[in-house]
């Protein structure tokens, strides 16, 4: 069974410090969301909050639609692992999986059967007599999942269970962990700090700066229409230019930002701030979106310099100056787009490949 | 060989000085437990002998004061280790500020003189008795209740020690992780926080129970009018020593001793390395198992018991006593000669048991002088004073 979860104007506080500023949010059942933020951004004392070990200052968290104030912990139907998986050291593998199935009284015989059924689903057989100690770090991980899936919870907490492991493991696991989400079909709310990992297996995620939830949305809305000048800046690679709103019809936009000709790009779509004519900006490109000029009448164009350039096999990642501001732009390396590092370069990109925002805090590179 | 410069020795010198500081009293105790001579002493060597322990065995007020002894240990930890346990979770669980306070709090029975905690805990449960109307035969009069409650106050403070350097090692998402899991606060703190506790309070209660049998200062004035080992032992020090003594010291030495080697076996018969060694080398896993080495030692302590039930040096403390009477014989006569008008007082017979004496004083100086340590020495060498 799954259950849905919202958070109702929640607020921490720790003394003076606000370590989650009136987050309001629902999780549907079943769904994989993620918190997405820097480090220290509130992610875990969300997850806290949650699952019981945090009361919220003010504001509800609701579980199923009933209000979880003054509910234990151990009364809640949530799963948490840990940000450092938190085994038992003393225990056996066997005896740290069937953990949640012993302190609610079930007999050794069938804690034993329930904990081979599980390791064999984190691909584990007949490990169970192992110590702790002796398992690897991606291992270690999957026996915290086990563990927390042993008394079938509604909902898993995940608080950045992959990050103390290398690239190709971490790959690994992201599969794993979403093809075992697809298959017990639980609520997942996974926390971390990695991008590429919250992109690829949420259903939605929050992206969080400084205890606020920035914004709320599918990996796709996130990367392409992000609503805040945080998220374009800290969710993938972007240019930022600052620019000044010349005019805005609802459809487009006229701005200047420095480089000769005024640049049109389409008004915000998700429906951000408005911007009107006067107002200050920051004009967001990508560099994927940034391309070399073939034809001299294109739309938004500009000069710029070469300065520096990164050969990745199949990409090139160049860097250029456009009157006195470095631009970052990858280029598929298809023999089609040599750059003169003598002369200047023109480049273009299409009007809705740029995105007016309000200037705002940006994530620190 | 290439020679050492002077000041590459200095650490082995500093070794070897330390060593002889730390054991030296110690090697020299255990010797004098096999001397016949009636103090315990190393020079002169008189006989090997072994009565001492079995004096040692007939002493009844030794051996009640010892089972009183190991009474109190056990109550001392019984009640000394959980309340240690408490104060260090408790610690653990605190904020800073209160966290030093209570510190402060907890330890400062440790820094109390033990003589201070003596007199205060049979004031104190005195006025409690007295406020009960309690007869002088209830507990709160009872030598060996107060002694626990006296000795408690301070040795939990030591358990505390030992319970707070591991409590701070312990993981608390661990606890977290147990009650996300289901768990009730109780079964939490059995099956998580009590495991990782346990090597502490192995420890812990090995230092109580050791502090408990060892302690004098708080005991002396606790006990009333029953007695410890400790209290027994320090009045043997004052009414005359003997040899006996050192007798308890070998044994102490002898189980500590075989209590360190069968743990020290244990330790590196469970590290990896040495359990490749053995993994296919059946003789020798059996042969380093500690319980083996156990056996061994066992065996060996039945079979010294066995070597000093049976030794009997009468022979030789016959010969030792006759060869000084016919000294004192012989002194006494050249004394006569020279200086007739004063009088010696005549040799006694030797009433310290049958290993005789050493009251003639002349043919063996003690280190000590007279031994005026034993009353009856005391008396002789006032009379050879006069
Ligand atoms: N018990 C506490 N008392 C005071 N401040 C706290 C407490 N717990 C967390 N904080 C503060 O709240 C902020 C958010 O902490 P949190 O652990 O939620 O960060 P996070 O987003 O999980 O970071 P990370 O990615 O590094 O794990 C931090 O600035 C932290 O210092
Ligand atoms: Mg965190």
């Amino acid at each position: 069974m799954t259950k849905e979860i919202s958070l109702e104007h929640v607020w921490v506080e720790f003394g003076e410090f606000t370590a989650v500023h009136k987050a309001n949010l629902n999780i549907a059942g079943g769904e994989f969301f993620s918190f997405l933020g820097p480090s220290g951004c509130g992610k875990t004392t969300l997850l806290r909050c949650i699952s019981g070990f945090q009361e919220p200052t003010r504001g509800k968290v609701k579980i199923g639609g009933e209000d979880m104030r003054g509910v234990g912990p151990n009364k809640r139907p949530t799963a948490l692992i840990f940000q450092n998986l938190a085994l038992f050291p003393l225990r056996s593998i066997a005896d740290n999986i069937a953990f949640p199935l012993e302190v609610r009284g079930v007999d050794k015989k069938t804690r034993r059967k329930r904990a081979d059924e599980l390791l064999e689903l984190i691909a584990l057989p007949g490990q169970g007599d192992k110590k702790v100690s002796e398992l690897s770090g991606g291992q270690k991980q999957r026996v915290a999942i086990a563990r927390a899936l042993a008394v079938e919870p509604d909902i898993l907490l995940l608080d950045e269970p992959l990050s103390a492991l290398d690239l190709k493991l971490r790959q690994h696991m992201r599969t794993e962990l979403r093809a075992i989400q697809k298959q017990v079909g639980l609520t997942f709310i996974y926390i971390t700090h990695d991008q590429g990992e919250a992109l690829t297996m949420s259903d939605r995620i929050a992206v969080m700066n400084k205890g606020k939830i920035e914004q709320i949305g599918d990996g796709k809305a996130i990367y392409d229409h992000p609503t805040t000048s945080f998220v374009a800046s800290f969710v993938g690679e972007n240019n930022v230019l600052e620019g000044t709103v010349l005019s805005n019809d609802g459809q487009k936009m006229q701005i200047d930002a420095g480089l000769g000709t005024p640049f049109t790009v389409e008004s915000h779509p998700a429906g951000g701030p408005a911007l009107a004519p006067g107002d200050d900006c920051h004009l967001f490109v990508r560099p994927e979106a940034l391309r070399i000029s073939k034809d001299e009448s294109s739309i938004n164009q500009f000069e710029s310099n070469f300065v520096t350039e990164e050969f990745e096999g199949n990409m090139r990642h160049i860097v250029m100056n456009a009157n006195g501001k470095d631009l970052k732009l990858s280029l598929i390396n298809d023999g089609t787009n040599a750059i003169d590092a003598n002369a200047p370069v023109k480049l273009d990109f299409a009007p809705e490949m740029g995105i007016a925002l309000k200037p705002g805090e940006l994530a620190s590179a | 060989m290439k020679m050492k410069s002077p000041t590459a020795m200095i650490p082995g010198l500093y070794l070897t000085l330390f060593f002889a500081y730390l054991f030296g009293p110690l090697i020299i105790m255990v010797i004098t437990a096999f001397n016949s001579s009636s103090f315990p002493r190393v020079s002169p060597w008189e006989c090997f002998t072994t009565d001492w322990f079995g004096k040692l065995a007939t002493d009844d007020k030794l051996l009640a004061g010892l089972g009183n002894s190991l009474l109190i240990g056990v109550g001392v930890v019984c009640v000394a280790i959980p309340i240690g346990l408490a104060a260090a979770i408790t610690l653990s669980q605190v904020g800073p500020k209160l966290r030093a306070a209570l510190y402060t709090i907890f330890i400062a029975p440790i820094l109390v003189p033990g003589v201070v905690i003596g007199l205060s805990t049979l004031i104190f449960w005195d006025r409690i008795g007295t406020l009960f109307n309690a007869p002088y035969e209830s507990f709160f009069y009872d030598g060996t209740f107060l002694t626990i409650f006296g000795q408690v106050t301070f040795i939990a403070a030591y358990s505390m020690l030992v319970f707070l350097s591991r409590i701070q090692r312990f993981d608390t998402t661990l606890t977290e992780a147990a009650l996300d899991m289901g768990a009730t606060p109780t079964q939490a703190f059995v099956k998580v926080l009590l495991p990782f506790m346990a090597p502490a309070i192995g420890s812990a209660t090995v230092l109580a129970f050791l502090a408990s049998l060892e302690n004098y200062n708080t005991t002396v004035f606790t006990i009333v009018s029953s007695s410890t080992f400790t209290t027994v032992l320090s009045s043997k020090v004052r009414y005359g020593l003997d040899p006996s003594i050192s007798a308890v010291a070998v044994i102490i030495i002898a189980i500590t001793l075989i209590g360190a080697i069968i743990y020290e076996c244990r330790n590196r018969y469970n590290t990896k390395g040495w359990a490749h060694v053995i993994a296919d080398r059946p003789v020798l896993k059996i042969a380093t198992h500690p319980g083996t080495v156990a056996v061994i030692l066992g065996l060996l302590a039945l079979a010294a018991v066995v070597f000093i039930q049976n030794h009997d040096s009468s022979a030789c403390t016959a010969q030792i006593l006759e060869d000084k009477r016919a000294l004192q014989q012989k002194l006494m006569e050249e004394q006569s000669l020279n200086t007739p008008q004063q009088t010696v007082p005549a040799p006694t017979m030797p009433n310290l048991g049958p290993l005789g004496g050493d009251k003639g004083g002349a043919s063996a100086p003690s280190p000590f002088g007279n031994s005026i340590f034993s009353p009856e020495n005391l008396g002789t060498s006032a009379s050879d004073g006069q």
